[in-house]
């Protein structure tokens, strides 16, 4: 009676957002990235001081620029993690145009600080490396593609997606960046594999990888130069793995002690690309492994959440997205331990960069999101079996 | 396996008929299949996501794994030692047969600069010009201050040049221990040591690698430190090659010829004790190969093995031997040498057109008979005379353990018919290198073996295949004595040794074709003592002139007879030979006083 008279009451639709978020959220691996986040800043500490006092800055310059960026960072990633995996496909569709037109425009616009390879966009206050950006929002179309091609009467999407692959893998060895090359090559091979690769197509495309890697061995001399330093026997002490791999020796199991190390002022990349030999060095094997344990947990933890997964796209996605974050990680850290050649690949979280945090926040929440758990239609396919 | 038809026919004619919605039917099955399609999709997800797992697993636990082996081992210095890991600088020694040193390494310092850690560049170019006076100051200067990071200056400084950059006092010049190659004798034995120098070059090491010779034929052996430093032992005698030397130069000088060549091998094992080859050079200091000219007139050609010479009435032994072997003559046999005698149209003469008429094979050889030898190898054949130069060798280059030996490879005639048979049968048309003949000719001293000849110690005799019969080898030996007793190389007799030997003279070949008159290739080759061989010498003088007379001779009789027999006199002792002298005239008493 009263709603005839006095119009229908507010009601509002299923649970308020934060405690859905909150209890649908994966919060161990959320937990893990907070943590990782924590022990970049806290190496940030050790390792960013010279670099900054080489630029003539206060010696926590880039911790605080760090502390900042990795605020942006997570907040961006929580409120990523609170959109419905649909909003996120249209975001990340957007996003990843935008991207592609920005890193197909790096020759023209980009410059290579100086390193030999153009890859970011220098915008006063801050560089920006388009290629961080583009990942997640690839993983998402690609992602996207593969599923609807499983669809009756779907699109091909596996022939556009690997169109795809294969388009921005070319523009990232054209700047030249073979690390992120083949990071994105991998990401579709792992969504790929996942979505159901025949066996046979898998094995000619390792072989076509390797075809690939000796071709960039024999064109470019960056790229040979790095191998052949990676294939020696013995790693002359004098260059930046030589420091690296001494810096880990000297650390041992509890590490020289905080701020007693060295490597962080004779190794140029040590904020990015070697901090965990830095790591390694002050505070020991133990913080190692610890970070080690938490990028493992993020990865399997997503794989064992994705394998409920009803919807073929978010799986998908969440594949490439936590495949990606993990075998960049193991990229990070098997160079510094020489297990693989030299590339500059940045460890997400921990390292020191601005747009590499900010795009690892992206990716995270886009993966928190579709980790999330959600109604897999169990009744219907309890019923379904049932009823077949 | 039961397939589901794509459209549900039967549900939908039943529709039709009871008037149902077939479209719905349809989408009803459509919806079905969809979802049948993601179950079986997700169930292989499934499984992909464990082995995808488990790949993560496992890489990662391969970086924890390999950090943890990192973080247990030890830690190096950072800077000075492990870097030249990968350059070995290890060689061992070389030594003669008694352990003499021939060749050992010695520590030096090369001097290095790195202009980013110089305190005062343009003092230091300048202190360093004035201590090597060959260095340009300027331009030192020029490199200091400029953009190099890192430049060599010297490679090997000597211990007070060293104290002297120490006294400069500046950062930046740096010093990087190296090993050295020394030949203690200097230019002793240089042919067969031949020389090393540096090869990959780093700051805390080089490697010392051989380029020539021995050196460079064991160099693998010699770097290899499985070996344990063990030194190389070589059959060369350091005293023998020593004596051998300087006589061959004072002959050389004498005989005024323009280099020359000896080799002392031991008959029975094939070990050369010495082999020399004129000029010579310092393998501490290498001279660089000739770029215009003729390569063999380099010092650093080895003319013992690399030399390939015609070389003359020394085969005709071979040729005497294998008929006596072969049973087609024997010592005494007569054989009418009288001229003229005609082979593929060509005229076969004598030295000097003499004409001999009937001679004994032993006569043949002794006073030289040219006819006389294409006579029997006429009777031997041209298939048996190549096979047996073959059982001694003069097919290949000898497997003389030098780089230079596998360069002396025998130049034989294209087409080998019967006048090429005669004409080698006394030494012309086969070019081949003395170390070939000295092989040729143990083989007669040992009673018939082939020999290898060999630089490296042996223990034990290496007998070869059995090329003739002892006796025939012995019935050879007997003629070479009488060569030195009543014929072409009466010069030749050291008393108390009882040589026996061939001479050889060819004319030298015109590069072009055709030969010289006046310039010859002389060449003496000897067993002794020839009633027991026990070691054969072989001594070539190239282009020699004996000037004491009224005209220049040239003959090997009167240029490397002398020679060889004053080599003989010195080393016969040196090698444990006694003499065995029997005095011709008893030593007269003198009775001085009678009462």
């Amino acid at each position: 009676m009263t709603e005839m008279v006095y119009g229908t009451v507010p009601q509002r639709d299923g649970e308020p957002i934060l405690p859905k978020w909150w209890r649908t959220i994966d919060k161990l691996s959320l937990g893990c990235v907070l943590i990782l986040f924590s022990i970049g800043l806290l190496l940030g500490l050790a390792a960013s001081v010279p670099l900054a006092e080489k630029n003539g800055f206060p010696p926590f310059h880039y911790v605080f620029r760090q502390a900042f960026f990795g605020g942006v960072a997570l907040v961006v990633m929580i409120i990523t993690s609170m959109m419905r995996p649909t909003l996120v496909r249209r975001l990340a569709v957007l996003g990843f145009i935008v991207t592609f037109v920005a890193l197909a425009m790096l020759p023209f616009f980009g410059t290579d600080f100086g390193k030999g390879a153009v890859r970011w966009y220098s915008l006063g206050f801050a560089s920006v490396q388009p290629s961080e950006f583009l990942k997640p929002g690839f993983v998402v179309v690609a992602a996207w593609m593969l599923a609807s091609s499983y669809e009756l009467n779907g699109p091909p999407g596996r022939t556009w997606s690997f169109a795809l692959t294969c388009t921005i893998a070319l523009l990232l060895v054209l700047q030249p960046d073979f690390g992120q090359a083949c990071l994105v090559l991998f990401g579709w091979g792992v969504m790929y594999f996942v979505a159901g690769a025949p066996i046979m197509l898998l094995m000619c495309m390792a072989g076509l990888v390797v075809f690939g890697g000796i071709l960039a061995y024999n064109s470019s001399e960056h790229f040979a130069g790095r191998i052949d330093g990676f294939l020696s026997a013995e790693v002359d002490p004098t260059t930046q793995l030589g420091y690296a791999t001494n810096a880990i020796r000297e650390g041992g199991l509890f590490g020289v002690g905080v701020g007693e190390g060295t490597v962080k002022w004779s190794l140029p990349d040590a904020h990015t690309d070697f901090i965990i030999a830095v790591a390694a060095e002050e505070y020991g094997l133990i913080l190692v492994l610890t970070v080690i344990a938490l990028f493992l947990t993020i990865v399997v933890r997503s794989f064992l959440r994705l394998m409920q997964e009803h919807d073929p796209f978010i799986r998908l996605a969440g594949t490439g997205l936590a495949a990606m974050f993990g075998v960049q990680a193991i990229i990070n850290m098997g160079v510094a331990v020489r297990l693989l050649p030299a590339k500059g690949m940045t460890l997400p979280f921990v390292s020191y960069g601005g747009s590499s945090v900010i795009a690892s926040g992206i990716a995270l929440g886009m993966l928190l999101a579709f980790t999330r758990t959600r109604a897999q239609g169990k009744i219907t396919e309890v019923l379904g079996r049932a009823w077949r | 396996m039961i397939r589901t038809p794509l459209r549900p026919l039967a549900r939908i004619l039943k529709a039709r008929d009871t008037g149902g919605d077939p479209d719905q039917i349809e989408r009803d099955n459509k919806r079905q299949r969809h979802e049948e399609m993601r179950d079986t999709m997700r169930a292989r997800a499934e499984g992909r996501f464990l082995v995808l797992g488990f790949f993560f697993v496992c890489a990662f636990m391969a970086v924890g794994a390999r950090m943890s082996v990192l973080a247990v081992s030890e830690a190096t210095e950072p800077r000075a030692s492990a870097g030249g890991a990968a350059i070995s600088a290890a060689r061992a020694d070389i030594v003669d047969r008694n352990g003499n040193l021939l060749a050992t390494n010695f520590e030096t310092h090369a001097l290095y600069a790195q202009p980013p850690l110089m305190v005062d560049p343009e003092g230091a170019a300048e202190h360093l010009a004035k201590i090597f006076p060959d260095l340009d100051g300027a331009r030192l200067k020029k490199d200091f201050t400029g953009k190099r990071k890192f430049l060599w200056i010297r490679r090997k400084i000597s211990p007070e040049q060293m104290q002297a950059v120490h006294e400069i006092g500046e950062p930046g010049l740096l010093f990087g221990p190296r090993d050295m190659r020394l030949y203690p004798n200097g230019a002793l034995a240089a042919h067969i040591l031949g020389g090393a120098s540096f090869g990959k070059e780093g700051v805390s090491a080089a490697e010392v690698i051989g380029v020539a010779g021995v050196e460079k034929y064991f160099d693998d052996y010699l770097r290899d430190p499985a070996n344990g430093a063990a030194p190389l032992e070589l059959s060369i005698d350091l005293t023998v090659q020593a004596a051998s030397e300087r006589v061959l130069w004072g002959g050389m000088k004498l005989m005024n010829a323009k280099g020359a060549s000896s080799v002392l091998m031991d008959a029975h094992t094939g070990e050369v004790i010495s082999a020399v080859s004129l000029p010579t050079f310092d393998p501490n200091n290498r001279p660089r190969p000739l770029t215009e000219g003729d390569a063999s007139d380099s010092p650093l050609f080895n003319r013992s093995v690399q030399g390939v010479y015609e070389l003359g009435s020394t085969f005709k032994i071979f040729t005497a031997a294998q008929a006596i072997d072969l049973g087609l003559v024997n010592a005494n046999t007569v054989i009418d040498t009288s001229g003229p005698m005609k082979v593929g149209g060509f005229r076969i003469g004598e030295f000097q057109n003499k004409n001999y008429g009937k001679l004994s094979v032993t006569d043949i050889i002794v006073k030289s008979s040219n006819r006389g030898t294409a006579r029997m190898v006429l009777d031997i054949g041209t298939k048996r005379q190549k096979d047996f130069l073959k059982s001694l060798g003069f097919f290949e280059a000898t497997p003389f353990e030098t780089v230079e030996a596998k360069t002396g490879k025998p130049l034989l005639p294209e087409r080998w018919g019967d006048l090429s048979s005669v004409t080698i049968s006394y030494g012309h048309g086969l070019s081949s290198s003395p170390m070939h003949l000295a092989a040729g000719y143990a083989a007669i001293a040992n009673g018939g073996y082939a020999v290898t000849p060999t630089i490296l110690k042996r223990t034990q005799a290496a007998k070869g295949a059995q090329v003739m019969s002892p006796e025939a080898a012995r019935i050879a030996r007997g003629m070479l004595r009488k060569v030195v007793t009543e014929g072409t190389a009466s010069m030749g007799d050291v008393p108390g040794y009882a040589v026996g030997g061939k001479t050889g003279t060819a004319d030298k070949p015109k590069p072009r074709g055709g030969y010289y008159d006046d310039k010859v290739i002389a060449t003496f080759a000897t067993i002794f003592p020839a009633h027991d061989p026990k070691y054969v010498l072989i001594v070539t003088l190239d282009e020699p002139e004996e000037t004491s007379g009224t005209k220049p001779r040239r003959t090997a009789g009167w240029t490397a007879v002398p020679v060889a027999a004053e080599m003989i006199g010195r080393v016969a002792p040196l090698l444990g030979l006694p003499p065995s002298v029997e005095p011709t005239e008893l030593a007269g008493i003198t009775f001085t006083s009678s009462n």
